[in-house]
């Protein structure tokens, strides 16, 4: 039986590079996911005009350790009627794929756990189950508010795969192959610029699968249910609240890899490109998060039906055709019709656009 | 087939992150669509108007700081006009200027927290509401300065204000002045041409020009609606009437009127204070009157134009050193009854950016 | 409801926060750092001048909540009261400050510090020798020009204020 997927250099086998990688990918998911709270923390509070924790360790950085003990030492309730066991099961469910999703994120040239030919389709695979973890949340706290919070974040998830499933499709023909280290090779002219619709598409999609701002309507204290996460406390809590920022982490890293071009850069080392790249995505994330308001319920499915789906199909028809001429002319070329198209279609778009319903007649 | 749905009632509690102060709502909810709508309010009652009568007339100034807590100003000077009406006391020259800025300085003020706390509840996470509470510390330093304290002055009194302003505050003041319309400028550029504020807050919550006036809202919810209503033109008190000021009107009288009508307003006080920081005269703060007033028998009413509305002050005299009767025409009370024709056929999220723009101080509401 | 500026407007409110990232904070780290608080501050502590006081007790008559209590005996060989009993009760005090503007002889002063917490409501109650100046209380400027004119300058968050750099 031939090893699989396994860069020639590696000394050790195949296990000694999983057990390695296994052990690279905790640490740094982990790791990064707390200097994330960190970092966001820190970012909103000086973009407020205010500073973020400064006590717990120098610049503050032990606050999300401190949070993390506070949470460990609190009481676990469990709802009384609720399903016991899928409520201690909701957590878990919802973390472990979060975690899986780096087995395939290409941190440098060789280093990768597993440079699966489906690289692609499996994190859109694997990134769906969390979903089921949030419902099975819902459903456990035998509260009908959760449950509402619940089926709303299922319903906006799966309306907004769809348009980043269409752009993801996009990069791929561009790129020739599923293989994320294959799309990040390809990439000698970074995605973002011959697929900016795509990379618009992807970026909010992405924001709203993820539940950041500004379509954080469910976790926000403006509506009368508190979401999935009402009956949580504790390290179960916790472990949920790590899945949000761990899928914010993956959305940074997978954003890195389709459309900014990896781990390529000219003098410093690839996993400390890779790094800078990562941490640039997330602080557009906190940034637009400081600043934007929060979209209401039906205006974030008409968001997704009736503004990015269409363009994603749009995309897609277009660059199927420059793939078709793309031999023929520069890349560059494409660039400046691609920009061009873009701004075209978002404002013909945003014209023909109507967001949601308005008073309804009781 | 159509799904039968029944309508459940909802209770949006009186301890609610959103709600502004102890205000309960019992919503009839079909769905997510807001069938009907009663508010319960009266949890922050603390009998004021019976407390009054015991007080003496100077002694009641302090009581009417905590009517509206973030506009105590307004709420000193409309008590103090009603006083003076009552006993015929004259004002000084340079007192009724001190009390214009004053005035003015605490609307720029209250419309900064109501502005802040709008777009709060429109969800833009924290960013407008700490950056307007910045512009606010320097209007409550200036305060401070002036008379000692941060949010219940105590500053103005029957003949006057109570001392007069210390030496570095008219510098100061000019540099606010100076400063302020850049920072509301700011404030524009963050949020008002976002698109989803735009569709969260535009047609949203439309109060009808003539169920306004039919209810007698005053103040920017009245004036959101297209009706050009303001009491320092139609029935100027103090000296106003010698200030050129613009008054800004709405068109439809949707939430994000409301908003504009406030930030506008902003800019036509921070016009006012410019004429009365150049005119401001020399002499006396205050009028040869004693702590104990014994007005003769009779009534007033004064009325001024609060940041929230028209505040009004009834007074009744019986010829001894306490108010016989004191009651107060709280702006946010009246303006609350609109509530339910606002609200009725909108989601729950739209409930609390509505509750939000008509700018509520649950203290006045329930004295 | 359309979907109104194409984009400009939440790309203008980003323009405003990102240029946050360059100014810097206006907070003060208390209790490391403190701010100067304004010469007329009505802090919450009132303080009594011994010698000053001769029992009117036109302060008591002021007070809107009735929390100065004065018990007074003649004193026939000095030929004026002798004040017994002047006790003030700081948890029904409001801080309004019209005692102070009401003793006729500045015997009367509203307190500098704000820090002036208890764990007990029965500490709150001051009597005749805790009312008095002292070190750690220090009276404040409130209608009182002269020791206005020796307390240090009040800081004001306007002074670091350097208006918008881009064009205002």
């Amino acid at each position: 039986m031939a090893m699989p997927m396994l860069p020639p250099d590696w000394p050790g086998g195949f296990w000694a590079h999983w057990g390695v990688f296994v052990v690279i990918i905790f640490v740094f998911v982990l790791a990064t996911i707390m200097g994330f709270i960190w970092f966001e923390r820190r970012a909103m509070a000086i973009m407020q005009a205010r500073l973020g924790p400064n006590r717990t360790g120098p610049f503050g950085v032990f606050q999300p350790v401190a949070d993390a003990l506070k949470l460990l030492i609190k009481e676990d309730i469990v709802p009384a009627k609720g399903d016991k066991l899928v409520h201690w099961l909701a957590p878990v469910v919802a973390v472990v794929p979060v975690l899986m999703i780096f087995a395939v994120v290409p941190f440098q040239g060789g280093a990768i756990l597993a440079d699966l030919n489906i690289g692609i389709l499996y994190i859109v695979a694997i990134s769906s189950v969390t979903t089921v973890g949030v419902f099975m949340a819902g459903w456990a706290s035998n509260n009908k508010y959760s449950l509402l919070g619940a089926m709303r974040q299922v319903a906006s998830v799966v309306s907004y795969e769809i348009p980043v499933v269409l752009s993801i499709i996009g990069v791929v023909l561009l790129a020739g192959s599923l293989s994320m280290q294959q799309i990040v090779i390809a990439q000698d002219i970074p995605f973002i610029l011959l697929q900016p619709l795509g990379f618009l598409l992807f970026f909010i999609g992405a924001c709203a699968e993820i539940n950041r701002a500004p379509f954080d309507l469910m976790e926000a204290d403006s509506e009368i249910v508190a979401g999935f996460n009402t009956e949580y406390s504790g390290m179960k809590f916790g472990l949920l609240f790590t899945a949000e920022y761990g899928e914010a982490l993956a959305i940074s890293a997978i954003v890195t890899t389709l459309f900014l071009g990896g781990w390529r850069g000219p003098v410093l080392p690839p996993w400390l490109w890779f790094l800078i790249k990562v941490g640039f995505v997330f602080f557009v994330i906190v940034w637009i998060r400081t600043t934007v308001p929060r979209v209401r319920i039906d205006q974030l499915m008409a968001l997704a039906w009736k503004f990015l789906f269409p363009l994603a199909l749009l995309n897609l028809l277009i660059t199927a055709v420059e793939i078709l001429v793309l031999p023929a002319v520069s890349p560059w070329v494409l660039v400046g019709v691609n920009i061009a198209v873009m701004i075209v279609l978002v404002f013909l778009w945003s014209r023909l656009f109507k967001l949601g319903w308005g008073r309804v007649e009781v | 087939m159509v799904i039968k749905t029944e309508p459940f009632v909802v209770n949006f509690g009186p301890a609610h992150p959103s709600t502004h102060g102890v205000f309960r709502m019992r919503m009839t909810l079909d769905g997510e669509v807001i069938v009907d709508m009663e508010p319960v309010f009266g949890y922050l009652h603390r009998g004021i108007e019976k407390l009054a009568e015991e007080r003496t007339y100077t002694g009641c100034i302090p009581l009417t700081d905590r009517l509206d807590y973030l506009a105590s100003m307004s709420n000193n000077l409309a008590y103090v006009l009603a006083v003076e009406k009552l006993a015929g006391i004259p004002v000084p020259e340079r007192a009724e200027y001190i009390r214009v800025i004053m005035a003015e300085l605490q609307r720029i003020a209250s419309h900064l927290i109501a502005v802040g706390a709008f777009l709060n509840d429109c969800g833009a996470f924290m960013t407008p509401i700490v950056y307007m509470i910045r512009e606010r510390e320097k209007i409550l330093d200036l305060f401070e300065m002036a008379c000692g304290q941060r949010l219940t002055y105590n500053y103005m009194r029957v003949g006057g204000v109570s001392q007069d302003v210390p030496e570095e505050f008219l510098p100061a003041l000019g540099k606010f002045v100076k400063v302020m319309p850049g920072w509301i400028d700011e404030y524009d550029r963050l949020l008002k041409e976002n698109e989803i504020l735009l569709a969260r807050a535009k047609g949203v919550g439309i109060l009808p020009k003539e169920l306004a006036i039919n209810i007698s809202a005053s103040g920017p919810v009245l004036r959101a609606s297209g009706v050009k209503w303001d009491i320092r033109r139609a029935d100027p008190y103090s000296i106003y009437d010698r200030f050129e000021f613009d008054i800004p009107i709405g068109s439809v009288g949707d939430c994000y009127d409301r908003y504009r009508v406030r930030v506008e307003e902003m800019r036509q006080s921070v016009r006012i204070l410019k004429q009365a920081l150049k005119d401001l005269p020399e002499g006396k703060v205050r009028s040869d009157v004693p702590h104990l007033i014994r007005p003769p028998v009779g009534e007033a009413y004064a009325h001024i134009e609060a940041p929230r509305g028209e505040l009004g002050f009834y007074l009744v005299a019986d010829n001894s050193i306490a108010p016989y009767r004191f009651h107060v025409r709280a702006p946010t009370l009246i303006n609350l009854t609109a509530l339910r024709e606002m609200m009725v056929g909108w989601k729950i999220a739209d409930a609390i950016i509505i509750f939000g723009s008509i700018d509520i101080c649950m203290a006045e509401v329930d004295r | 409801m359309k979907f109104e500026r194409y984009g400009i407007g939440i790309a203008k409110g980003l323009s405003v926060t990102l240029r946050h990232l360059l100014r810097r904070p206006v907070t003060t780290q208390y209790p490391e750092q403190r701010l100067v608080t304004s010469r007329r501050i009505r802090g919450n502590e009132l303080i009594w001048d011994k010698n000053k006081c001769t029992g009117c007790a036109t302060c008591a008559k002021t007070c809107p909540q009735g929390v100065i209590q004065i018990v007074t005996s003649v004193s026939a060989e000095e030929n004026k009261y002798k004040v017994e009993k002047f006790e003030v009760d700081m948890g029904y005090c409001i801080f309004c400050g019209l005692c102070v503007e009401a003793c006729p002889y500045e015997a009367l002063f509203m307190g500098y510090a704000y820090e002036r917490a208890r764990y007990r409501r029965r500490e709150l109650i001051l009597a005749k020798e805790d009312l008095l100046a002292s070190e750690a209380r220090k009276p404040s400027g409130y209608f009182r020009p002269k020791i206005e004119a020796t307390l240090p300058r009040q800081t004001l968050l306007l002074d670091g204020d350097r208006g918008r750099r881009d064009g205002h």
